[in-house]
């Protein structure tokens, strides 16, 4: 009928209103139904894509041309909007241009109530949504980039080259990083000089008649950090709201399963690969593995043996602190070879997983090392295994015979069994790290073991001890090597550690 | 009439004598009314007193030109400041909910203090000045007032003698009474070039390229440079300040020469090493450049002098400086109060007198007491300050206009 039709243009006129640029500042929530179904997959894929930000954000140097392209595939696979297309032309296959912008709008609402809840929540989701705005903004035409800022309420006009041209001597000589070259190439914006005031205390810029005349490579910080003021002001503001949003049944249990997803580092790209020796799992047991760590450790060097759970848990958590697959592979097999496995069995039944681990086999996925989470809730041991997390999976009588031989103190084992009643596994952990380091109060919040680790580190000296340790002559490692048949093996293996760890000294030392 | 005649214990006599007569009543109220463009602009406003006896009370405020008048002179402040524009009339702020009452503007403030030089001047320390210092002041109201109208865009400044050792700038402008805490430190840390206490000897330190704001003052320092450090603080005379020029020095006895033989000097140095590059600069900008208190600049709520406010120590008149007649003005020549209440006794001259009889004839009894009072500080040396304040007024005002047109026509008030 003529109703529901006229109805139907009045939102397609909305909705392209709404979605007539790519970019949006999110400022408006979106007013439409949508199925319980959408509501489930935009999320979690805007939450797959956040992830992504975060683990290129690591490894890459934000803006470089692989972090760009990596992004691009990513966000292509999860039909996220990529690259803005000037015009709306309908693509062969997949959803439209609109069709993303509305599921870019929505789902970062829903993210929103999910991530509004606690400070380090809203602190990973604002540092994630800047850094994907960033890329975007960055990606626009510059006509399209003029056209957000005056949408937004950004009145900052580009001056004319003739304008440019007369101050041009002036716009060189109030900033050190503005060129000859910069004047030519780049747009200058006219901002009022209350949106700089970080540039204009510091008298970095030409202010003229209360304008400051901004080069397009900073006028991206000054909206960055309008974008993270906006979006810090709506998430308190959203917390307030939520009660209201959690009383819906339908949404509470996705939005807590939205938010406890780990999101912190994966530590899956190590920069720190060969930093480790294998000498130093030992000490390093003792004095820097979290006590799921040091427990596993302890029983592989008495049993000889770990069955898969435990493998897995340790395997990859090794492969996180920087151990190479040719180490890990030393490791497994030197140990595993003391026991009831010979050579050629650890070839053929337990190499193939190591070598998995380290994404070489198979569908080459390069597994992440397990959170605190995933050690907790998934991979409970059973009889005869030896991982899990000693606070949540151990008997609370053995767990403090445990730490008594640990050389614990008693206030402070009675203080790691209070919260392990409470059901605080990860505190009870953080308690034994400020007990075994001999600190007042941690400065992190523990959510994964490769984090302990990192943290340990960094309160017994720092990145240096490892260095140190990996630079004392590999003489020792090829005299310990025990199985004589692997000794060739081995000392071909140290060789390739040692190159390869003078390498990257050598590239961190140039950094 | 000597200035020096003045003594403050004679205050208690003659400041009712001041509010009564004297005092610019309506051209304060519309200064701080700004033209009634915000509604309870100056009934939120805080004002607050020093009474006899150093007895300090804050948080004053009045809802008409009249009953600030009656209170003023019921009180007779010796200092007057003034705060900031609250949410709420600052005399009933306890009565407002705890957390609710806030400053929301306030006009854009300096304070300029010849304490803050006593390190490059010789002649005065402390509280003292004398014409040969004073030159800091007009260097400082000159480096300043064009930084702020050419740099940020302001229009409507106010110079205003403190009574004593420095000058405040007050700018009005709606832009300015709305800048944040962090704008205002912002603009003040961008005004501001010289660093450091006493611990530091090299206050100054300029490096490549040199900010366009740098030249402009520099041309303005360059210009009193000559009279104010090389004569009258004879910086290259003194003992302490010639170093390795000493030879030289003895052939050339003119302050300009033995500048430029420092300069040359200088030139040479900058061929060989990287430092020393911009060494006449500096030692330029650390004699002469203003030296501002950021803290006073920063606080939306800060209490500041206020204009026509009595120096209760020198017994001057915060008056307005006329920017026209810059070069030419004397705080020395600053109208006291005794001087003022003694010129108003004086006996009216016959011109005078045929004057107010005239007018006296046209009004009725009610605007012959006022239009009395208007016309007394005109018979007074504090007449032209008045009228100084009344151009600026002038200014100001037809920005109000065309705010209230553009209400109205928001409002469809036709």
């Amino acid at each position: 009928m003529e109703f529901s039709s006229r109805r139907k243009k009045f939102t397609n006129n909305s909705q392209t209103e709404l979605y007539s640029h790519p970019l949006q500042f999110y400022g408006q929530p979106p007013l439409e139904n949508i199925s319980l179904t959408e509501f489930e997959t935009f999320a979690v894929e805007r939450l797959k894509l956040l992830k992504t930000m975060e683990n290129l954000g690591v490894s890459y140097v934000k803006l470089s041309d692989q972090y760009i392209k990596k992004l691009e595939i990513e966000s292509k696979a999860l039909n996220f909007l990529y690259r803005p297309e000037a015009d709306d032309r309908k693509p062969l296959s997949g959803p439209t241009e609109q069709e993303k912008r509305r599921k870019d709008h929505i789902s970062h609402f829903i993210l929103r109530l999910a991530y509004c809840q606690t400070e380090d929540l809203r602190r990973w989701f604002i540092q994630q949504e800047v850094d994907l705005f960033r890329y975007r903004f960055n990606e626009l035409h510059p006509k399209q980039k003029l056209e957000f800022l005056h949408r937004n309420n950004l009145q900052y006009d580009t001056i004319s080259v003739e304008e440019k041209k007369t101050l041009k001597d002036q716009l060189l000589n109030s900033s050190y990083a503005v060129s000859g070259i910069t004047v030519e190439d780049q747009d200058f914006y006219k901002v009022p000089f209350q949106d700089a005031l970080d540039l204009v205390r510091l008298r970095k810029v030409y202010l003229k008649a209360g304008y400051v005349y901004i080069p397009h490579q900073d006028i991206v910080t000054i909206v960055l950090n309008d974008f993270r003021t906006r979006l810090s002001k709506a998430l308190a503001l959203t917390a307030r709201s939520l009660p209201a949003v959690h009383s819906d049944e339908r949404l509470q249990p996705l939005l807590n399963h939205l938010s406890h997803a780990y999101v912190g580092q994966d530590y899956s790209i190590q920069k720190n690969m060969g930093k480790i020796s294998l000498e130093q799992i030992d000490s390093l047991s003792g004095k820097s593995f979290p006590l799921c760590m040091r427990q596993v450790h302890q029983s592989l060097r008495e049993n000889h043996h770990l069955r898969h759970g435990g493998r897995m848990q340790y395997g990859l958590f090794l492969k996180g602190i920087g151990l190479s697959l040719e180490q890990a592979l030393q490791f497994w097999r030197s140990e595993f070879i003391k026991g009831k496995v010979d050579s050629d069995k650890f070839d053929k039944a337990y190499a193939y997983s190591v070598r998995h681990m380290f994404g070489k086999e198979g569908k080459r996925t390069d597994y992440t090392p397990y959170s605190c989470m995933k050690v907790i809730l998934s991979n409970a041991p059973s009889q005869g295994d030896h991982h899990g997390c000693p606070f949540r999976h151990s008997d609370p009588e053995l767990l403090k015979q445990k730490l008594q031989v640990y050389k614990v103190s008693p206030s402070g084992i009675i203080q790691i069994l209070e919260l392990v009643k409470g059901m605080h596994y990860q505190l009870a952990c953080q308690k034994y790290f400020e007990l075994t380091h001999n600190l007042e109060e941690a400065s992190f919040s523990l959510n994964h073991p490769n984090q302990y680790f990192i943290e340990s580190q960094k309160v017994l000296g720092g990145g240096r001890d490892i260095k140190r340790e990996t630079d004392a002559p590999q003489k020792p490692q090829e005299n310990s090597t025990k199985a004589p048949s692997a000794a060739p093996v081995a000392a071909a293996n140290t060789q390739d550690v040692a190159e390869m760890t003078e390498e990257l000294d050598s590239f961190f030392q140039d950094a | 009439m000597a200035a020096s005649d003045y003594d403050s214990a004679c205050l208690p006599d003659i400041l009712p004598l001041y509010y009564r007569r004297l005092f610019p009543f309506s051209q304060y109220y519309r200064w701080l009314n700004y033209g009634g463009v915000q509604k309870n602009y100056f009934q939120n406003r805080e004002f607050s007193f020093t009474l006899k006896d150093d007895i300090y009370v804050r948080y004053q405020s009045f809802t008409t030109q009249n009953e600030l008048e009656k209170e003023m002179q019921k009180m007779n402040p010796y200092k007057i400041d003034i705060g900031a524009v609250y949410s709420h009339r600052p005399n009933q702020h306890n009565t407002v909910k705890s957390g609710t009452f806030q400053a929301l503007e306030k006009e854009l403030v300096f304070d300029i203090d010849m304490t803050d030089y006593d390190d490059v001047r010789s002649c005065c320390s402390a509280a003292e000045i004398c014409p040969k210092c004073w030159t800091l002041m007009t260097i400082a109201i000159r480096v300043l007032d064009r930084a702020l109208r050419d740099d940020f865009g302001f229009q409507h400044l106010l110079w205003v003698y403190s009574g004593r050792r420095g000058v405040h700038c007050w700018v009005c402008d709606e832009a300015a009474r709305k800048l944040s805490v962090a704008a205002r430190s912002a603009v003040a840390e961008y005004l501001s070039l010289v660093k450091g206490g006493d611990e530091t000897m090299k206050k100054v330190v300029l490096s490549d390229p040199i900010h366009p704001f740098i030249r402009e003052s520099l041309v303005v320092v360059e210009r009193y440079f000559p009279l104010y450090a090389l004569q009258d603080q004879d910086i290259l005379g003194r003992k302490e300040s010639v170093d390795k020029l000493q030879q030289d020095f003895q052939n050339e006895k003119k302050p300009e020469n033995r500048w430029k033989l420092l300069e040359d000097q200088a030139k040479r140095k900058q061929g060989t090493s990287k430092k020393g590059q911009h060494f006449e600069k500096e030692i330029m900008l650390q004699y002469c450049y203003p030296r501002l208190d950021v803290n006073v600049s920063k606080g939306v709520n800060h209490l500041l002098k206020s204009p026509f406010s009595v120096h209760p120590k020198t017994g001057r008149i915060s008056v307005p400086i006329d920017l026209k007649e810059l070069e030419t003005f004397d705080p020395f020549a600053v109208p006291t109060i005794s001087m003022i209440c003694e010129e108003l006794d004086r006996p009216r001259t016959v011109g005078e007198e045929e004057k107010s009889e005239e007018t006296n004839d046209k009004e009725n009894e009610k605007d012959a007491a006022e239009s009395r009072k208007i016309r007394d500080y005109k018979r007074t040396s504090l007449a032209k300050y008045v009228k100084c304040f009344d151009q600026f007024l002038d200014v100001m005002a037809r920005s109000w206009k065309g705010e209230l047109l553009k209400k109205s026509d928001l409002q469809k008030d036709f």
